[in-house]
């Protein structure tokens, strides 16, 4: 039994003495397990950049808009008619079982100013549930109270954005702003949310008490109607019967017969969520085929060198022979030699992945996510890779007759 | 016991449809500590001889027995073994390995015989210093003179100490000056290693250091004389 460290030696030695010719087979390894690394990385931090966006929402979370997708047959689009009411909200968290909280929200925009700064923002009247909802920390201060909802206190709790466009280094809590000239005093700052899975900044945002919103911001256009109403479902599985529980409760509150179409819409993110899975599926299949297209191409390349170098180092087999090399001898020296190959390719490959993605994340600012788990699959493909193809040209090398090996020119 | 014993060894080849006979029913004993030179036309068979006794090719008919051991039914494996461990072979184009220097070419046997590389490296020099090139250890086989690659080969026929050192027209790319070298080293190595030699060679006065002569034509033995 011959040492593999000799094997190793020897085989190091010839893929040396033709390097150029070595790099040119790793190439198509180079290139394949490069791809596919910066591939992953890039589809990783897509696809973990929607997941958090995602659960910033808040998890089990169910909207409730104003208005159905189609009415009368004409297509009308969510939220066109104010169709929800403070009641309905009030209904919800009363009667609907599988539902854990509930905030309704009266939206507009709005200039705020303090001192000589001043922001348009989102001004959102809200109740205290809110931040059960969202799941959302109040970093300093408090969040808005049952106390102002029944007062209608002029308070508000601000977003981080907010907090950095008009107070910059300052503590903002008990200082007063200005919204639509009126003066608010701040009670509390929310921490940092990030991009909404649509590209909103979440963090750019004013909460005030429902009841003030109503009364002093925006006016009694249309009094007690509300623009959007939150809910949390008591858990992930809770969310279909929780939709349902709404459903039935607001046809029944709208006073909707049967046949005739919901004048709301009930949405939750587990479609948002389903969506987005299904589409990072879609992406690691393409990337997969892409990856063994590359990786095979990449191998026959490999399998050619290999067929060449035998022929080439005929006589070298047959001298290996004639003094005592095994075929298995000759075999799993060709055999480490292919594997060799694809492997350092694939190391290669793996570092160029890493500089395109590191390049690209910083020149198109993708967020890219390099995985061990990406790395050790490209790199155990080329291995495979290596071994698969390599075989036959080694199966050949052994197979030689050494008194025809000996005297080949 | 003879240490080489053929008993009525045949050898064909099919070529197209026709048999070709190479070997035709050879029969000969060689002992232990013999000096033998094998001479003949090209396509009398010596070469096949070689081949069969040096374990790369097995008779078509016939048995051979190396130190008493039938080795013409063993496997590839066993034949590699047997290579590896009791022969020594030195060819004309002394199929040097091209990338490797003197001292990794003479070690070449041992490692395919498993042996630990510090006393691999310590054999080798000690094979190489024997055939005087111990200076030229990390020489490639290109900056040698044909007499230096010679010796080198035949350190490495040497390394594993075979029972036989078979040379197929090992002064065939020599001068004549550097064929007496070579000759006095196969010479001396029969004299105090009483190592059993066979050479294959045209020239007579090459043929001249053998101990017995044996003339090969068509396939058959036609003299085998002792000097």
């Amino acid at each position: 039994m011959i040492a593999l460290t000799s094997i190793i030696n020897i085989a190091m030695r010839s893929l040396i003495a033709n390097a150029m010719r070595s790099f040119l087979a790793m190439l198509g390894i180079i290139i394949g397990v490069g791809a596919v690394v910066t591939m992953v990385a890039i589809g990783t931090g897509a696809s973990e950049k929607i997941s958090a966006q995602i659960s910033s929402m808040g998890s089990n979370l169910i909207l409730i808009l104003p208005g159905a997708t189609t009415q009368g047959g004409i297509r009308m689009g969510a939220g066109t008619h104010q169709t929800l009411k403070m009641t309905d909200a009030e209904a919800i968290a009363k009667e609907c079982s599988e539902v854990a909280a509930v905030a309704p929200v009266i939206s507009g925009t709005a200039q705020v100013v303090f001192g000589n700064q001043n922001w348009s923002t989102a001004v959102l009247g809200t109740t205290p549930d809110m931040v059960t909802v969202r799941e959302w920390d109040v970093v300093m201060g408090r969040f808005l109270t049952d106390q102002d909802i029944r007062s209608g206190t002029k308070v508000a709790v601000i977003g981080q954005t907010v907090s950095e466009k008009l107070f910059g280094e300052l503590d903002p809590v008990g200082k007063i702003i200005r919204i639509k000239k009126i003066p608010f005093e701040i009670v509390g700052v929310l921490g940092k949310k990030g991009q909404s899975p649509t590209g909103q900044d979440q963090d750019d945002i004013i909460y005030v008490p429902i009841t003030t919103a109503q009364r002093t911001l925006y006016g009694n256009v249309l009094p007690g109607r509300v623009r959007l109403i939150y809910a949390k479902a008591i858990s992930l599985e809770a969310i279909p019967l929780a939709t349902e529980q709404i459903r039935t409760l607001l046809r029944q509150r709208h006073k909707i017969a049967p046949g005739q179409e919901d004048d709301f819409t009930v949405m939750d993110l587990t479609q948002v969520l389903k969506t987005a899975e299904e589409s990072t599926k879609t992406m690691s299949v393409l990337l997969g085929s892409i990856a063994s297209v590359s990786l095979i191409v990449g191998g026959i390349g490999i399998m050619n060198i290999m067929l060449v170098s035998v022929t080439e180092r005929t006589r070298e087999i047959g001298i290996r022979m004639a003094v005592g090399a095994k075929p298995k001898d000759i075999r799993r020296q060709f055999l480490i030699e292919s594997v060799f190959l694809t492997m350092i390719g694939g190391v290669l490959g793996l570092l160029l992945g890493i500089i395109a993605s590191l390049i690209l994340s910083s020149i198109m600012q993708w967020s890219i996510s390099i995985s061990f788990l990406s790395a050790f699959i490209a790199f155990g493909f080329s291995a495979f890779v290596g071994i698969f193809f390599g075989f036959y040209p080694a199966y050949k090398a052994s197979s030689l007759n050494p008194i025809d090996a000996l005297r080949y020119e | 016991m003879p240490i080489i014993k053929l008993e009525n060894v045949t050898k064909t080849y099919k070529v197209g449809d026709q048999q070709l006979v190479v070997l035709d029913g050879i029969s000969v004993d060689i002992e232990e500590g013999e000096f033998v030179c094998i001479m003949g036309p090209s396509g009398s068979g010596k070469s096949t001889f070689m081949n069969i006794v040096g374990c790369l090719d097995t008779p078509t008919k016939g048995k051979y027995y190396l130190e008493g051991v039938d080795v013409s039914t063993m496997d590839l494996d066993e034949l590699s073994e047997i290579r590896n461990k009791k022969i020594g072979f030195v060819f004309q184009q002394f199929n040097l390995l091209p990338r490797a220097t003197a001292i990794e070419n003479v070690e070449l046997p041992l490692i395919y015989a498993g042996v630990p590389t510090r006393q691999r490296k310590q054999k080798a020099l000690e094979t190489l210093s024997w055939v005087g090139l111990k200076d030229r250890a990390n020489y490639y086989p290109r900056q040698l003179s044909g007499g230096q690659q010679q010796r080198v080969a035949i350190a490495r026929a040497l390394i594993n100490n075979p029972s036989i050192i078979l040379a197929d027209e090992p002064t065939g790319n020599l001068d004549s000056r550097v064929s007496i070298e070579i000759m006095e080293i196969f010479k001396k190595l029969n004299k105090e290693r009483k190592l059993t030699t066979i050479i294959v060679t045209h020239e007579p006065d090459i043929a001249a250091f053998g101990k017995r002569q044996i003339r090969f034509l068509d396939g058959k033995i036609i003299s085998d004389t002792k000097s």
